[in-house]
């Protein structure tokens, strides 16, 4: 019998080798208690938290309490069903309702998590015989829904407005096309210049998604994301987006202004054949949604934040992935997996949770140490924080 | 282009990506023989697709595993 694990004998193999060096696994801390959007006790001890995509701190907002404890109450704890059977509950029209409003869309469509928003929408609306151009650090979900969907998949080097134009210009006649694109890039923190690339994809008769999930609630006049940023946002066809980030529970979605968009609901597998979101979850995130919308001081301290953290660790003499802070995601470039995991730890001892990313989920085989700033972050906490990275770079030489 | 003169093409694109000398042949396979990693795959279908103006999909790219089968690939999307 052949064993089918052992194609994973590889990576059992370099995970062994680095637990072996002593270090606390990376990819097995538990929150042992949650107090506040940026604090957790971990390993019994009090941690900052920066790394969780909690950009817009709606975890702990009490009216976003408030509203899952009262639908638990009247809702009970699940919907047992599909969304097209027994699972579309008042709270999921509430949620639609929220994010029309906040994208100024006539469709939203939500799905049981992000993930499943790009699996589903881009296996559906992308099949055999039509193409996908996509950006080569597309992000799981994007690439996973490119495969079930049997399009033909043609990548372009990131963020390389030439490379796609090329590429879309030698599909055949008549061919379908679809260009996906993220705002915000999560590995880097870097934005895409969605402006000139979905000019190009339209000029070259291609619908466009793009993947909003880091940059909903904060970037943007009224928080919708990259295009809406660089005024390119009714050219989008889909937006794609998530609640696990700034709305601060689970679910993904999408919103459109095609006008045949609801027939969605009828032929994406991912959204049909899986259980609906708790009616707790779906009132937490109309809430939540609706309280980003009028979140704009909120907003200018997250820019703050991570203007001052990425200067703060651009001084100290760490390499990082972006020369100016574009998003809210500030990546520390590690010189190896190895020296990675020992910086991710002794920051784990100094009290600070960041995350440790590695290939293959990184661009160019980095290890990368993510931080994640999140607008309820004081001042006093982004100084600490540098103190701490400033420690344990010394301590670990990697400054 | 017909076989002999893709192939002719193509061993000049390689050249600068063969970086370890390695002595090609159809046979040759690029994850094995060559020990590409996927960077180093997707610079060099982007130099091949530019260098004679066609898409090699994900999808056709995971039916080429040796470089006969690019050098059958690349003649035949010619068209």
């Amino acid at each position: 019998m052949t064993d089918l694990f052992s194609k994973f004998d590889g990576l059992i193999e370099q995970r062994r080798a680095l637990l072996d060096t002593g270090v606390t696994d990376p990819f097995n801390l538990v929150m042992e208690r949650v107090l506040s959007p940026t604090q957790a006790i971990c390993n019994g001890r009090e941690t900052i938290l920066l790394g969780t995509y909690n950009y817009m701190g709606m975890t702990f907002d009490p009216d976003v309490i408030d509203a899952g404890k009262k639908a638990l109450d009247e809702f009970g704890s699940g919907t047992t069903g599909s969304r097209v059977l027994n699972g579309t509950y008042a709270g999921h029209k509430l949620c639609e309702d929220a994010l029309k409003e906040f994208y100024g869309m006539d469709h939203a469509m939500v799905f049981s998590t992000g993930y499943q928003a790009n699996l589903g929408i881009i296996s559906t609306i992308a099949g055999k015989g039509d193409y996908i151009v996509l950006d080569i650090d597309s992000h799981a979900s994007i690439w996973d829904g490119c495969k079930m969907g049997d399009a033909e998949v043609v990548p372009f080097k990131h963020n390389d407005i030439v490379a796609m134009e090329k590429r879309l210009k030698r599909i055949p006649e008549g061919a379908g096309k679809l260009v996906v694109l993220e705002g915000v890039y999560s590995m880097l923190g870097d934005i895409a210049p969605l402006k000139e690339m979905i000019k190009v994809a339209k000029d070259n008769g291609a619908m466009v998604l793009v993947d909003e999930a880091h940059s909903m609630g904060f970037i943007g006049p009224n928080g919708r994301g990259v295009a809406e940023e660089q005024g390119c946002l009714e050219d989008v066809d889909f937006v794609i987006g998530t609640f696990s980030k700034s709305v601060g529970t689970v679910g993904g979605f999408c919103v459109s202004n095609h006008p045949k968009f609801e027939i969605m609901r009828l032929v994406c597998r991912p959204y049909v054949f899986t259980a609906s979101l708790p009616p707790s979850v779906v009132h937490t995130a109309a809430t939540s949604i609706r309280k980003l919308m009028h979140a704009g001081n909120k907003r200018a301290h997250l820019w703050e934040n991570s203007r001052t953290l990425h200067k703060g660790l651009k001084d100290k003499g760490f390499q990082l992935g972006t020369d100016e802070p574009q998003s809210a995601i500030i990546s520390v470039i590690m010189p190896d997996l190895e020296r990675g995991a020992m910086m991710w730890e002794a920051l784990l001892r100094e009290g600070l949770y960041v995350n440790l990313a590695r290939p293959p989920a990184t661009p160019a085989n980095m290890t990368l140490l993510r931080c994640s700033l999140c607008a309820e972050h004081s001042a006093e906490q982004v100084q600490t924080i540098i103190g701490m990275f400033e420690r344990a770079g010394k301590a670990v030489g990697i400054i | 282009m017909d076989r002999a003169a893709t192939a002719e093409k193509i061993a000049e694109v390689i050249e600068p990506f063969n970086k370890k000398g390695i002595a090609i042949t159809d046979a040759t396979t690029f994850a094995g023989d060559l020990e590409w990693d996927s960077l180093t795959v997707m610079d060099f279908v982007a130099a091949i697709e530019d260098e004679f103006d066609i898409i090699i999909s994900m999808n056709q790219q995971a039916e080429i595993e040796t470089y006969g089968q690019l050098i059958d690939a690349v003649t035949k999307l010619q068209g």
